[in-house]
């Protein structure tokens, strides 16, 4: 068996430690444009930050690849794919045959148009090389404009304000963070980085960057204001990178459509990442949803999958784990249902004092969504009820709500089935 | 492999296995040195958690998952899942303290350092043949055996 597996982000390292499940033998290549092996994609803004140095970026230890027996090939591109002849061509016109065809090539960030966009001294922050030139840059400018308040947005902003660059951030909506967490915390967050000496801009586009024989001046917002900078950011979001498939004649609809076991329509094709509309945990249909661990389990199924164990993909869960100065936040699942639907119930609690915030969603009587700042520990606990779907009494949904949350409110025949299955020794 | 188990019919709450945890994973491994002085100096911290609800009680900590979802979040690849020994494997230096593991594990078997930027996890106490609270266990509340699991 001949696997071919394009992009090497945590969704193509997944595929290898899936497939070697099963397939100790089959021959692996991995082809990707980066030049290095797969890396903590989130990492970059901790090197950028100058938390580690890029000796701490590798995810797994140089023997990787020898011992999984796979081929990497980097800073190479795959030019195209013939499904039914079953091969791919690489930029230097390389043809590989494979087997198996995994497609993990991510996203690439999405770049509105605006007037003086083109030209130097614009970034995106989501790679490797991304972060280089950044670090770079921060070194010989004052003052950054970060187009977009999202996670991305927040920990490039973050990164360059700790290497000593003034730092605006420009969110369109009313707030930072919008789409893993909702008005409160957001504004919490957004007062934390305002008392760092970080300026946010909410509610206002960025309409056009000015420059001055080719360097860049500033940023003209859209109510007006202009802020000065020497270099722009921009983070307002990622889109996956579907282009090679859908040349292919793979289906394509936001991403690559692919089934519980990450096929995608054409045989032998698999798709695992940020690039895939994979189905969801919590909600009907396939969706996109490009964070790590979606992307690491992806690939992981799509590998086992690939080489021949029929496993089902139970689903991804959006979650997410940031930081912003100390202040620790988690966001999983549903955490901004429609205001409409009786079905929902929202659960929020500020504490002002201790600077926690606490919000849980149910859907009926499920936890479906749960945000934490501050006091995160808790959060996996949190994490098992959406994920195990159990439903609630009002008593449990009010220790849930109070921040006591047990593995004890497990149904019994669950608890025992996780932490002491059958065959348990008699006591004596 | 051999896994630890939690019974919670005989579990007493005594948190004795708390202690040795904590007494295992010290400098000194002295029980009053590990209490008295590395818990507020080092934060020192135990892998193990005895949870309570009225009269039920037990001792909970990592399961090393077959498909461990902390491995799956990490960033930083200080979590990894080791196929010949089955244990879910946790390398200090190289973690970021990003809290992804301790929120994507359903099991809530992962913990904040007190002090460093860095998780608390159970590692099975390597380089021992039965793990401390295993053998501190006075009542077979724990116990580290096969059950033919992955």
């Amino acid at each position: 068996m001949k696997y071919l597996i394009i992009g090497n982000g945590v969704a193509s390292l997944g595929a290898i430690e899936g497939i070697r499940l099963t397939d100790q033998d089959g021959a692996i290549t991995v082809v990707s444009d980066e030049p290095v092996p797969t890396y903590g994609r989130p990492l970059i803004s901790y090197l950028l930050a100058g938390k580690i140095g890029k000796d701490r970026l590798a995810l797994r230890d140089e023997a990787f690849y020898a011992a999984n027996k796979v081929e990497l090939k980097l800073n190479a591109k795959v030019a195209a794919i013939d499904v039914k002849a079953r091969t791919a061509t690489t930029g230097a016109g390389e043809i590989l045959p494979y087997d198996r065809l995994l497609i993990a090539t991510g996203g690439v960030p999405f770049r509105p148009p605006m007037a003086g966009l083109e030209g130097e001294g614009v970034y995106s922050f989501t790679t490797f090389a991304h972060a280089e030139a950044l670090a770079e840059a921060a070194a010989e400018v004052k003052k950054a404009v970060v187009v977009g308040g999202g996670l991305i947005g927040l920990k490039a902003a973050e990164s360059l304000f700790d290497r000593g660059v003034a730092v605006s951030i420009v969110e369109l909506a009313p707030r930072v963070l919008s789409a893993a967490f909702d008005d409160k915390a957001g504004a919490i967050v957004s007062e934390r980085l305002g008392k760092i000496g970080l300026k946010v801009f909410c509610n206002v586009s960025a309409k056009e960057i000015r420059r001055e024989n080719g360097k860049i001046k500033g940023v003209l917002l859209s109510d007006g204001t202009f802020l000065e900078a020497d270099i722009v950011v921009v983070a307002i979001g990622v889109v996956p990178a579907c282009a090679l498939a859908k040349d292919a004649g793979v289906t394509v609809d936001r991403g690559i459509l692919v089934d519980e076991h990450l096929a995608a329509s054409e045989a032998g094709v698999y798709a695992a990442g940020d690039v895939a509309q994979a189905p969801d945990m919590l909600t009907e249909g396939a969706r996109v949803v490009p964070i790590w661990p979606n992307a690491y389990n992806q690939g992981y199924y799509a590998g086992k999958n690939m080489a021949g164990d029929a496993a089902s993909y139970r689903g991804g869960l959006a979650m997410n784990a940031i930081s912003f100065y100390g202040l620790a936040t988690t966001s999983v699942g549903l955490v901004n249902p429609p205001a409409d639907d009786p079905r929902f119930e929202v659960c929020d609690i500020v504490n002002a004092e201790a600077g926690t915030y606490r919000k849980l969603v149910f859907q009926d009587d499920r936890l479906v969504g749960c945000v934490l700042l501050g006091d995160i520990d808790g959060a996996g606990l949190y994490t098992g009820f959406i994920r195990f779907k159990f439903p609630l009494d009002a008593e449990a949904k009010q220790k849930l709500i109070d921040g006591a949350p047990s593995i004890l409110m497990w149904p019994e025949n669950f608890f025992d089935a996780n932490w002491n299955p059958v065959g348990a020794k008699e006591t004596v | 492999m051999k896994k630890v188990y939690p019974n919670k019919e005989v579990c007493i709450g005594c948190h004795l296995c708390e202690v040795a945890c904590l007494t295992a994973h010290s400098k000194s491994r002295d029980v009053v040195i590990a209490y008295k002085q590395e818990k507020d100096a080092l934060g020192l911290s135990p892998c193990k958690t005895v949870v309570h609800a009225g009269p039920a009680c037990v001792a909970l900590s990592c399961r090393h998952c077959e498909e461990p979802a902390c491995v799956a979040a990490c960033i930083s690849g200080a979590l990894t899942k080791n196929r010949e020994t089955g244990r879910t494997e946790y390398d200090e230096g190289k973690c970021v303290g990003c809290w992804s593991c301790l929120m994507a594990c359903p099991f809530g078997s992962i913990r904040r350092h007190p002090i460093k930027e860095k998780i608390v996890k159970c590692d099975l106490c390597a380089g021992r043949d039965i793990p401390a609270c295993v053998e501190a266990c006075p009542n077979w509340a724990l116990v580290y055996e096969e059950r033919g699991e992955k």
